[in-house]
Formats: structure tokens, C-alpha cells, sequence
């Protein structure tokens, strides 16, 4: 029965919501569609929106305008007790008062649920948290990654068809907090709840997500999957926002892209127009030997600032001819190593056309 | 590793170790710094506490002719008018602590929920009352409550009532007035408490699907109950010992211990008698404490450890 919850998932539909905090927009016009059993990620710095829109899906917040449609049905006045979404807290909420087994069964005891089942599906949560045994523990019993764990069966006991979590993984270390992110995802996989996540680590977001919604001021950025949010962002904040860029300005003439008096060699069409920003992953810059201009690279001269030795990698930041700096990630193979150039040497940084991504310079 | 735990390490005797002596040395002298920092804490303790309770108890072992007897005690069972002070004495403290409980918890809760503002602001009405002597509270209370007071000149010129209700004067008299000096210690501890319930554990319970009704009973009600006994504690406790209010209000017809004590000692001169009275005031209130204690945990008390 507990693990029955993908075909009850349901998809949200969340248009046009508006939300103000007296002149203060906090959410403009914002629509979203995430579909059934969904891993949806909302993903932005502090201040972007991202736990407002959490809070007006759970409805402990009140949206000035939109709707939001949970499988067709529009919730958007529907009270918090009545809405059967499950949440996960940043600071997990648990009950102090009552123990480990209480607190998973407060759901099950408001919904009336007889006593034998409940202790069975309260058995079952613990199990799939895998805190078997531990029901008679006081919440102040636990470790951090424990309460972590028993909010989570708490939210998802009472089979709700949407799971909200708002950065539930923010309190915990580092390794914990990996570990938990790889345990999120596949206890998602088995039960396949729609589940709505924030989160301002974009790494977590990365790991975790089907999509992710970037959200900047209240407007969502770029809606996508992981792979593709990360190799084609569409605007800078995007860029900036989600793994290391470095950006560097070309120009739009005659149906093609400059930078400096080198024409970019590119696979994505070319804007008409305007000036841009060429994206520079750390990781797609890669030393060329000066002779080999092919086809598909495009050749950056500049020279070498720093090199760091980090053990697995080095980074060597190096300066372009107009003075912009770029970084360049390699690992420490040997025939790389071999090569590493000295600080001040000219070198000549190449990038595949395939890599070349432009946003607007706004 | 610390100085301190070093020369911990080696107290007891040298054992040749490099500069162990000096290290115990200077542990021994910081330990006595220490004690001589505490001194005049304890010394006052010594002086304002143990001595005069000592000397309490020790006269109250004396009878009127000096000799030594338990007769002082033994009026406690024998003689009806005092069981009968012991007994209001109780009947008001439970009643005045309920009546600052009923009005005390929506006020509280009240409180902590408004903005911070109107909270602060509301928070001096509170207090305000609380910085006024109780002498002068008290005849304000006389004034509005006696036959001819405020309530009782409205209510027959509303032609509510026909006689003047006994407001004053009387049993009902003291709790207004007890009710009113109480309230603040009622509300402020069971507000600080309330103010430390976290918001997410209200908003989990409605999440959970408890409705607002349910959230409250199940959640906040239970998470308010170590700031509601350590209020209910100390307005018991008050009561228990409170002279001003009854001796005022009461008109003589309500006698509480401390009354008792006051009439033993100054209008029989009867020391041996009134000690004994305090030390049984003092006796009741330590096991009320050790009930409360044992009923609510350390945490509504926090006389023993804290956890």
C-alpha cells in the first residue's frame, strides 16, 4: 500500500500566480506545469521566490492572483488540512512532545485511520527510511540525519499525492547531505510521488532532478532538464547561476559572431543581432598546441596567470587579449600534466563548436 | 591539551614531571581564586537565607513560657480556626490560580501571535499594572468594587441589579483583587514559552491534515504546557503567602496564613507561634514544589536540574 503511491501521483498546474508582500512583488505572473510523479526542482539564490511559491502550493501563504490544479482540481482556496500534500520542513517541524512513532502517526490519527493499520504503516514508513526500531525514540534523541529521516516518513505515510520538501537537506554536513540527496532520489523512484523540491544548491538540484526550474526575482529563468539547463543555458543569470562560467563578450554582424576579428565557429544558429555573452565552461577550454586549428574549435589566445594543482585536477586562469579572464579545468592526466604551462607563457585555449553557447548581454 | 587538565593530570603528588609541582601549585591557586570570587555570594546566603530561617525554625520550637515544646505545632490540629485558615488559605490560591489561568491563556495567546509591534505594545499593559505598588492596586480595587463603588453605582443606574452586589469585603473581593495582582505572573512566563513554539511544527500539523481546531489541541496546547505550569507554580506559590490584597479586601472575613501570622506576632506577641506558622508555610510550599516537580518534569519548575 505504501508503496503504491505512482498510480495516485498527480500533475500541478500552477498559472498566473501573483503574490505582492505590501509594494513588494515577490512573485510575478508565474506558471508552471509539473507533471505526474515528477522530481521538480525549483532552484534560485535567497529572495527569487522559490519557498513563497512552496508555501502558496502548501497553503500557509495567500496568493494575490493564479490558480494552481492539482489533477484538474483547483486548490488555490483549499485550507492547508484539506489539501493531502505532504511537506517536508527545513528545520523538519517534528513534534517535540511526542516520540518517533507519534509523529509519523499524526497524519494517519487525523484521517482516522484504526489504530492496527497505522502501527503497521508506521512500521512500514520507518522501514523505508530505515530507521526500523526506533519508534519509542524522543525526537531530541536523534541525530540531524535521523529527524531528517522521520520528517520524511512523516510526509509521505499518509500517501499524499504531492510531496513539497523546502531544502530539507540544508541542515545536514557534507557527506551526510550527498548521501541523503542519492537516497531522496531513489526512494522517489520507488513511490513516485510528484514531488516539488528548493533548493539553492544547484549540485543538489543537479543530482536529484528530472527538471529544474531556475527561478531569479520572482520569474522563473529557464525550465529543464538538468543536462540540458547545465550545457544550454538561455540567459546569463542562468549561466552564472547553475556550475562556473566564465563570460566572454562577441559580437553579431551579417548573420554571424565575432569575437574580436575571429569569426566564432558555432553548431546552434547564430543571433541576427545585439551583443552577447559567449558562456566559457571551466571544463569545455582545453589546451591546444598553437598548429592544430580544425574545423570544429574555435582558438582563444591568452596568457597563463596561476596554475593550481588540486590533486584529481588542476585549474590554470589564464587572460584573454582584452584583458578577460577564463578559467580552465583539466584532470591531472599524465600526458596533460607533461604540458602544464608555467605562469606567464602564452597559450592558446581552444573550445569544440558544439560548446560555444551565447546569452544576451543584458 | 588545556593548562587546566594538565594540572589536573598531575594533582595528587609530584610525580618528577616536568614543572608538575609549579602546575599544582597554580591549579591550587586558581581553585582558591575562584572560591574567593564566590564568597560574598555564599556569605549573603549564609546571612539572608540559612540564618534567619534557622533562627525561624528554632523559635518556633519554644512555647509562650520559653520552654522547649511542640505545642506550637500541635495548635495546627487542635484549634479549629487554624485548619480553617489553612484551608482558605488553599480554596483561595486554587481559585485565584484557575481565574488567572482562564484569563491568563488567551491573553498569553493573544499576545504571542500578534505582530511584534502590538505585542511589545500590548506587552506594557501587562506590565504596567505590575510596577504599581500592591497597596495602591489594591484600594483601587476597593473603590471600584465596594457598595458604593463604580460597578455597583452603573449597575443600579442601568437598573440592572436593585441592592448593591458584595464585591468588596468578602471572599469574592480577594480573588478580583488577587486575580488582578497575579495575572502578570501567569502571562509572562506561559508568553516567553508560547513565543518559542516553532511556527513549521503549527504549519506541519494543518500539512498533516490536523485543522486549525486540531493543531491548536494537539500541538500548541501540548508545547505551552511547561510555560503554563511554571506560571501556574508561581501564582500558587504567591498565593499561598499573600497578606496585602486579603487583609485589605477580606474584610475581615478572609483569613490567610500570612494574616495569621501577622495577628500571632504583633497582636499576641506570640513569636513561638507565628514561627511555627512560617515554618509550616514554608514546609507546604517546598512539597508543593516537589509535587509540581514530580507531576511536570524539572522543566515547569526548574528548581532541580535542568535538562
Amino acid at each position: 500500500m505504501l508503496l503504491s503511491l505512482a498510480q495516485s501521483a498527480l500533475p500541478i498546474g500552477i498559472s498566473g500566480i501573483e503574490k505582492r508582500f505590501g509594494a513588494v512583488s515577490i512573485l510575478s505572473d508565474l506558471s508552471l506545469d509539473v507533471a505526474a510523479g515528477e522530481f521538480l526542482t525549483l532552484l534560485g539564490p535567497s529572495g527569487s521566490g522559490k519557498t513563497t511559491l512552496l508555501m502558496i502550493l502548501a497553503g500557509f501563504v495567500r496568493a494575490n492572483a493564479g490558480s494552481i490544479k492539482v489533477g484538474g482540481e483547483e486548490i488555490i482556496t483549499m485550507p492547508p488540512h484539506k489539501r493531502n500534500i505532504g511537506m517536508v520542513f527545513q528545520n523538519y517541524a517534528l513534534f517535540p512532545h511526542m516520540n518517533v512513532f507519534h509523529n509519523i502517526a499524526f497524519p494517519l490519527k487525523q484521517r482516522r485511520v484504526s489504530a492496527a493499520e497505522t502501527a503497521e504503516r508506521v512500521e512500514r514508513a520507518l522501514d523505508l527510511v530505515q530507521l526500523k526500531g526506533l519508534g519509542e525514540r524522543r525526537v531530541d534523541q536523534l541525530s540531524g540525519g535521523q529527524r531528517q529521516r522521520v520528517a520524511l516518513a512523516r510526509a509521505i505515510v499518509f500517501e499524499p499525492r504531492i510531496v513539497l520538501m523546502d531544502e530539507p537537506l540544508s541542515a545536514l554536513d557534507k557527506s551526510l547531505r550527498e548521501h541523503m540527496q542519492i537516497e531522496l532520489r531513489n526512494l522517489h523512484r520507488r513511490l513516485g510521488m510528484t514531488t516539488v523540491y528548493v533548493t539553492h544548491d544547484q549540485r543538489e538540484a543537479i543530482t536529484m532532478s528530472d527538471r529544474i526550474a531556475v527561478m531569479n526575482a520572482g520569474r522563473i529563468e529557464q525550465i529543464d532538464q538538468p543536462e540540458v539547463l547545465y550545457a544550454r543555458p538561455r540567459t546569463k543569470f542562468v549561466a552564472g547561476f547553475i556550475g562556473e562560467s566564465n563570460f566572454v563578450p562577441v559580437e553579431c554582424r551579417n548573420g554571424s559572431v565575432w569575437y574580436e576579428d575571429r569569426k566564432l565557429r558555432m553548431n546552434d544558429a547564430a543571433p541576427s543581432t545585439g551583443r552577447h555573452l559567449m558562456v566559457v565552461r571551466p571544463e569545455k577550454l582545453r589546451l591546444v598546441a598553437d598548429a592544430d586549428e580544425t574545423g570544429g574549435v574555435n582558438l582563444l589566445p591568452a596568457t597563463v596567470g596561476d596554475v593550481i594543482y588540486q590533486g584529481d585536477s588542476f585549474v590554470c586562469y589564464a587572460t584573454l587579449k582584452d584583458g578577460r579572464q577564463v578559467t580552465l579545468r583539466d584532470y591531472c592526466r599524465s600526458d596533460v600534466l607533461a604540458k602544464l604551462p608555467a605562469p606567464g607563457e602564452p597559450i592558446t585555449l581552444g573550445i569544440d563548436a558544439q560548446d560555444v553557447v551565447l546569452v544576451a548581454d543584458q | 591539551m588545556s593548562i587546566v587538565s594538565a594540572s589536573l593530570d598531575h594533582a595528587g603528588g609530584p610525580d618528577g614531571a616536568l614543572n608538575g609541582d609549579a602546575l599544582n601549585a597554580d591549579a591550587r591557586r586558581e581553585a582558591r581564586g575562584l572560591f574567593a570570587l564566590l564568597s560574598p555570594g555564599l556569605f549573603l546566603v549564609f546571612a539572608v537565607i540559612i540564618v534567619p530561617i534557622g533562627w525561624l525554625f528554632w523559635l518556633s520550637l519554644f512555647d509562650e513560657s520559653g520552654q522547649l515544646s511542640a505545642a506550637n505545632y500541635a495548635r495546627f490540629f487542635e484549634q479549629a480556626s487554624y485548619i480553617k485558615t489553612f484551608v482558605t488559605t488553599f480554596k483561595v490560591a486554587f481559585i485565584v490560580t484557575g481565574a488567572c489561568v482562564l484569563f491568563g491563556y488567551p491573553l498569553a495567546y493573544m499576545l504571542s501571535q500578534l505582530p511584534r509591534r502590538a505585542a511589545s505594545i500590548c506587552l506594557i499593559f501587562v506590565i504596567l499594572p505590575f510596577w504599581t505598588s500592591v497597596l495602591v492596586r489594591t484600594y483601587a480595587w476597593l473603590v471600584i468594587l465596594q457598595r458604593k463603588g463604580l460597578v455597583n453605582t452603573w449597575l443600579m443606574d442601568l437598573g440592572v441589579i436593585g441592592q448593591p452586589l458584595p464585591l468588596a469585603n468578602n471572599f469574592a473581593g480577594v480573588v478580583i483583587g488577587m486575580t488582578h495582582i497575579m495575572l502578570p505572573f501567569l502571562v509572562l512566563p506561559l508568553y516567553a514559552s508560547m513565543k518559542t513554539i516553532d511556527v513549521d511544527c503549527l504549519r506541519a500539523g494543518m500539512n498533516l491534515g490536523a485543522s486549525p481546531a486540531a493543531t491548536f489541541r494537539q500541538i500548541f496546547f501540548p508545547l505551552s504546557l511547561p510555560g503554563l505550569a511554571s506560571g501556574v507554580v508561581i501564582v500558587f506559590v504567591l498565593c499561598l503567602g499573600f497578606f496585602v490584597t486579603p487583609a485589605l479586601m477580606g474584610g475581615g472575613k478572609v483569613i490567610m496564613w500570612a494574616m495569621r501570622m501577622e495577628q500571632t506576632t504583633s497582636l499576641y506577641s506570640n513569636w513561638g507561634a507565628g514561627a511555627a506558622l512560617g515554618v509550616v508555610l514554608l514546609a507546604v510550599t517546598l512539597a508543593l514544589l516537589g509535587l509540581f516537580h514530580w507531576l511536570l518534569g524539572a522543566r515547569a519548575t526548574g528548581v532541580w536540574s535542568r535538562r
